[in-house]
């Protein structure tokens, strides 16, 4: 770690003022400070998001959406949802370890958008809406390809508001080593159709499996993605998984998804 | 009823106060007045002719005092090899040049090219990234047969290849071993590979150099599971520094597993720079250092065959082993695929000829040696999947088939020129047969598969060689050094014990298991017993702990010492008693005259020795003190058969382990409870190994399994409640506690039954599955049911 100044603002105004002077946001650190730790990046200062009242806490909307605000960590979300949201309660419920739970938060996973963290499958799959400080971006042009997003340099995800789905489920299967998802699973049924995201499986980051979705919306049963495959070209493989493993993996996943939506 | 102190009880480790309430103290937590800091700065290529390292705008960084590079170290040591080994020809084996930091050459990512040493931490490691390496990247050697094939690129010029050596073993059976092939009604085949494994002790590596000029002294602290052979190696061979102007400590350490036995550079380094610099110097590795620095365990490729008569009695076995060394020849490494592995290819079995031949090979990654089990996991693995996969193409029961070809007779002599003492592996495999319970195996496979699951039982049995090891026998083989133990048994004044030891506990539970033994010996209570070690200034000698030695050859140079005290005391109690020494008894820490009420306490003898007012000082020195080596006259035999049970997702292949069950002969058992302990760890290690673990190299010598994110070691939730049982026992006919040691059977008696399990699964499924290498991942195994699958259709 290079030595680094740290700001703490207790407003947004604040944070994005300092940030707009060269500041690096930092949320829950999950993935920011094991870069820092390994001097791949040098901030000259941090400005930590924690401290800002506004950023945090889980609340619903007058359209009936379940809106979490930026710097809430997984643990309260999973308390917050686990009556109104139990497919977004389970996912932020497993993400990582207690330790992991407790610091990380929702805004720092989709602004990060690893091509294997849990958030993007749920807010992909939900069409959930990703508001910042100075925009609403809906989840289908948000998410650009493993590790990118629409946000600017700057920007700050305040908040991600979810439409809830009539049923939903979360299945996710575990890369040995970091217990980040191999491929994992979001399945959403909406009263206009269904939609299916997957993330830790492909290079482009977090997608929708359209062939899945179209037979999904149409008989909402695991027997509807028989015949069904992701292809295995775009597929990520490394030493933990081959692209015909994801790929058969992402079949699998969403079929014992909807199996638990059902 | 069980006891509650001496030998045989269950006494709580008396460590576990200080290691789980934070105030144990390490090497890390060793900070010395005026100390400096050195950051190594570790080379990111395989391969490279070096040419240069220019520190010249490093050195002017802030607090920076001096960096040093190989050239500095040309006047110094090579780290020494502890082993020599003689090919199959009479020649000994290609032993490399090992310098502290590489001068001319890079040979594996991670190796130390420049060691910075600066005021702190943070400022070793910003100067560290100013040097500017000038070399020339040559090509990776990586792949252990490519690097023996002909024209290979060479780790070592100065070699005349990549082979370390080519070792036979026994070489005078291969004929009759290849007739018996010939003969055979049935042959069995097996390729496989050994996984490459990092210890992962949970704390690093830490060394801490001091010198004191006034008096010439020089002391390292440093996580070592043996501080006198690190005295031995680095003051004789590396340093030049006599014994007595060297102290080596090694206070607590946060575990071992083998990784901490070898000498390394940076212990050597903080050493001479501390008197280099006159002032301590520390490095406190990273973990991202220790995935790169620590030596790694296992990496063997194997061929292996099993030939059986008509009535499938074992009639020769046959092995061909690729063994990597790595870039350099670790302090132990040349031993473990020779004599730890070869001696022990006869297994539980009264197969009378064995043939084992051993390619030991240079490559551009991190050295490998020692890690738990050390050669013997090796041998326990090829040979238990080749007798499971025989008895699947023979169509018998894998455990009959064992059976059939047990040793039942002791002393046994095997062909591979190791005589067991004792053993009974039919009591062993019974006693597993009731708590693993096999009966019930069917209708738990039946439950499984009613959830669409399939599930498979796997077993084997094992037998390692310990309480390494007779020094007359290891020197023929090519040991640089003795392998005996010393103990010093210091009786103080009022009666209470301090026991020096060679052994070094970090994990053991020396603490508690050793003052029980004595305890027993001289019937006073434990608490009134500690153990020192990890120091040399304070203990007489020691070889150190590896290789479930510590209690089979340190526990026993200590029975011996405490023999002599008793022996003295008798004499002093006699005199006391005024009886004749031979009438005198000892129990329960009170000497009786036979036959008599007259008795005198053992606090009164041993107060005696020091106020010698009443003395037989014409007979008798004071004090009461005594210190014996012990070299033990074979190895311990400890054996066993161990059992996995595992539920498989055909859909993802996913392997859980639902049931685990060992039972082991250990001889006597000491203290119960840290015994389970021990086998519970190795178990823990041993499945690691089967399903999660892999450290793996690309094909230019990138290490990318470097951190804890691809590297996957056992969890909690990866590994099931055990069945351990270790009331077999047959104890060791030749060192005075009848003990074997348990610290590494664990780790070689369970990748196997792991591996045989998730094969009897995948076969229970319809699909012919014969092998699939460690580690045994979902995509692996996934990947071999659907080749199986797709071959089918």
């Amino acid at each position: 770690m290079y030595a680094f100044d740290i700001a703490r603002p207790t407003t947004l105004d604040e944070a994005k003022a300092a940030i707009a002077a060269g500041g690096q946001a930092l949320s829950g650190g999950q993935t920011l400070i094991p870069t820092l730790k390994a001097r791949l990046a040098m901030p000259e200062t941090l400005v930590s998001l924690h401290g800002i009242a506004d950023l945090k806490g889980v609340s619903t909307d007058s359209a009936g959406r379940i809106c979490v605000k930026g710097a809430t960590v997984h643990r309260a979300v999973a308390e917050a949802v686990a009556d109104s949201f139990p497919a977004l309660s389970y996912l932020a419920s497993r993400i990582g370890d207690p330790a992991v739970r407790n610091r990380g938060t929702i805004g720092g996973s989709v602004a990060n958008n690893d091509p294997s963290a849990c958030y993007p499958a749920a807010v992909l799959a939900c069409d959930a809406t990703v508001c910042t400080d100075r925009r609403e971006i809906a989840a289908d042009d948000y998410f650009q390809g493993m590790f990118t997003t629409a946000l600017e340099e700057d920007e700050i995800v305040t908040e991600v508001k979810f439409p809830v789905p009539q049923a939903a489920a979360y299945e996710k299967f575990i890369q040995p080593a970091s217990r980040f998802p191999l491929v994992a699973v979001f399945v959403a049924r909406f009263a206009d159709g269904v939609r299916v995201a997957i993330t830790g499986a492909s290079e482009s980051g977090v997608f929708r499996w359209s062939a899945a979705e179209e037979a999904l919306s149409a008989n909402f049963t695991p027997d509807a993605l028989d015949g069904l495959s992701v292809d295995a070209d775009g597929m990520i493989g490394d030493l933990h998984g081959s692209k015909d493993y994801r790929a058969h993996l992402c079949g699998v996943m969403a079929k014992r998804a909807v199996a638990r939506a059902v | 009823m069980p006891k509650d102190s001496g030998i045989g009880a269950s006494s709580k480790r008396r460590e576990d106060i200080r290691f789980l309430t934070g105030t144990g103290k390490y090497t890390d937590d060793i900070n010395i007045h005026g100390q400096l800091y050195v950051h190594f700065l570790r080379a990111d290529v395989a391969h490279a002719k070096l040419n240069g390292v220019d520190t010249a705008e490093a050195a002017a960084m802030p607090g920076v005092v001096r960096i040093f590079t190989g050239a500095d170290f040309e006047a110094v040591g090579s780290i020494p090899c502890g082993w020599q080994i003689t090919d199959r020809h009479g020649q000994p084996m290609q032993e490399p040049r090992h310098p502290v930091l590489a001068h001319g050459k890079i040979r594996h990512v991670g190796e130390p090219v420049a060691a910075v040493v600066a005021e702190t931490r943070a400022q070793a490691r910003d100067a560290a990234e100013a040097i500017v390496l000038d070399y020339d990247e040559l090509p990776a050697v990586v792949d252990m047969k490519a690097a023996v094939a002909e024209g290979a690129t060479k780790v070592h010029d100065e070699l005349t290849s990549n082979l370390c050596y080519d070792w036979g073993f026994v070489e005078e059976n291969k004929a009759a071993t290849d007739a018996a092939f010939e003969a055979a009604a049935h042959v069995t085949t097996l390729e496989l590979v050994n996984n490459r494994l990092v210890a992962n002790p949970m704390e690093p590596r830490v060394a801490v150099g001091e010198y004191d000029r006034a008096d010439d002294m020089h002391t390292l602290h440093t996580t070592s599971q043996n501080p006198h052979v690190i005295r031995l190696l680095m003051g004789a061979f590396v340093l030049g520094i006599p014994e007595h102007k060297l102290r080596v400590v090694a206070p607590d350490v946060g575990g071992g597993f083998g990784t901490k036995i070898f000498h390394y550079q940076e212990e050597a380094f903080c050493t001479f720079a501390a008197k280099a610099l006159n002032r301590p110097v520390k490095w406190t590795s990273t973990r991202s250092e220790a995935f790169m620095s620590d030596a790694h365990g296992r990496d063997h490729v194997s061929k292996i065959q099993l030939a059986l008569d008509a009535d499938n009695n074992f009639t020769a076995i046959r092995t061909e082993t690729y063994a990597n060394m790595g870039a350099y020849l670790s302090t132990f490494a040349p031993s473990v695929p020779t004599w730890l592995h070869g001696t022990l290819m006869a297994g539980n079995y009264k197969t009378p000829l064995v043939y084992v031949n051993v390619k030991a090979v240079f490559t551009n990654t991190v050295p490998v040696d020692a890690y738990r089990g050390a050669g013997r996991p090796e041998a326990t693995y090829q040979l238990e999947r080749v007798i499971d996969m025989a008895a699947r193409e023979l169509g018998v029961d894998p455990v009959a088939l064992r059976r059939q070809n047990y040793i039942t007779q002791f002393p046994y002599a095997t062909p591979v020129a190791v005589e067991y003492d004792t053993g009974d592996y039919n009591a062993t495999m019974d006693k597993l047969t009731e708590i693993a319970d096999f009966a019930g195996f069917d209708a738990r496979r039946k439950e499984s598969e009613a959830r669409g699951k399939l599930r498979g039982l796997g077993v084997n049995s094992y037998i390692e060689a310990c309480g390494i090891a007779p020094s007359n026998l290891v020197g023929q083989l090519g040991a640089r050094a003795g392998l005996y133990d010393a103990a010093t048994v210091r009786v103080n004044a009022t009666g209470s014990i301090s026991v020096m030891v060679g052994a070094h506990s970090h994990g053991q539970g020396h603490e508690t298991s050793f003052p029980q033994v004595i305890s027993e010996m001289i019937g006073i209570p434990e608490d009134q017993i500690d153990i020192v070690h990890g120091d040399t200034s304070k203990i007489p000698f020691g070889m150190g702990t590896y290789g479930s030695r510590s209690l089979a050859v340190c526990g026993s140079a200590m029975v011996r010492a405490a023999e002599k005290v008793i022996n003295k005391a008798k004499k002093i109690a006699a005199h006391l008693l005024e009886a004749s020494e031979g009438d005198i008894e000892l129990k329960d820490g009170t000497f009786s005259v036979a036959g008599t009420d007259k008795s005198v306490a053992w606090g009164d003898v041993t107060l005696a020795a020091y106020v010698p007012h009443n003395y037989p000082l014409t007979d008798i020195e004071p004090g009461l003190e005594e210190t014996a080596f012990y070299d033990p006259a074979n190895f311990t035999y400890p054996a066993g058969a161990y059992a996995c049970e595992v539920e498989l997702d055909p859909e993802t292949g996913h392997v859980k382990i639902e049931r685990f069950s060992a039972a082991d002969d250990f001889g006597n058992v000491i203290n119960p409870m840290i015994v389970s302990g021990q086998v519970h760890g190795g178990i823990a290690q041993g499945i690691g190994q089967a399903l999660l673990e892999n450290c793996a190299y690309d094909a230019d010598g990138q290490l990318i399994s470097a951190s804890y994110m691809d590297y996957a070691m056992p969890r909690a939730d990866d590994l099931p409640f055990y069945s351990v049982d270790h009331s077999c026992q047959t104890p060791c006919t030749h060192n005075p506690l009848g003990v074997k040691g348990c610290g590494e059977a664990g780790a070689i008696g369970s990748p196997p039954s792991v591996v045989n399990a998730v094969i009897d699964a995948i076969q229970s499924g319809g699909m012919n599955v014969a092998h699939i290498d460690m580690p045994l991942t979902p995509s692996r195994v996934w990947a071999a049911m659907h080749a199986a699958r797709t071959d089918a259709a």
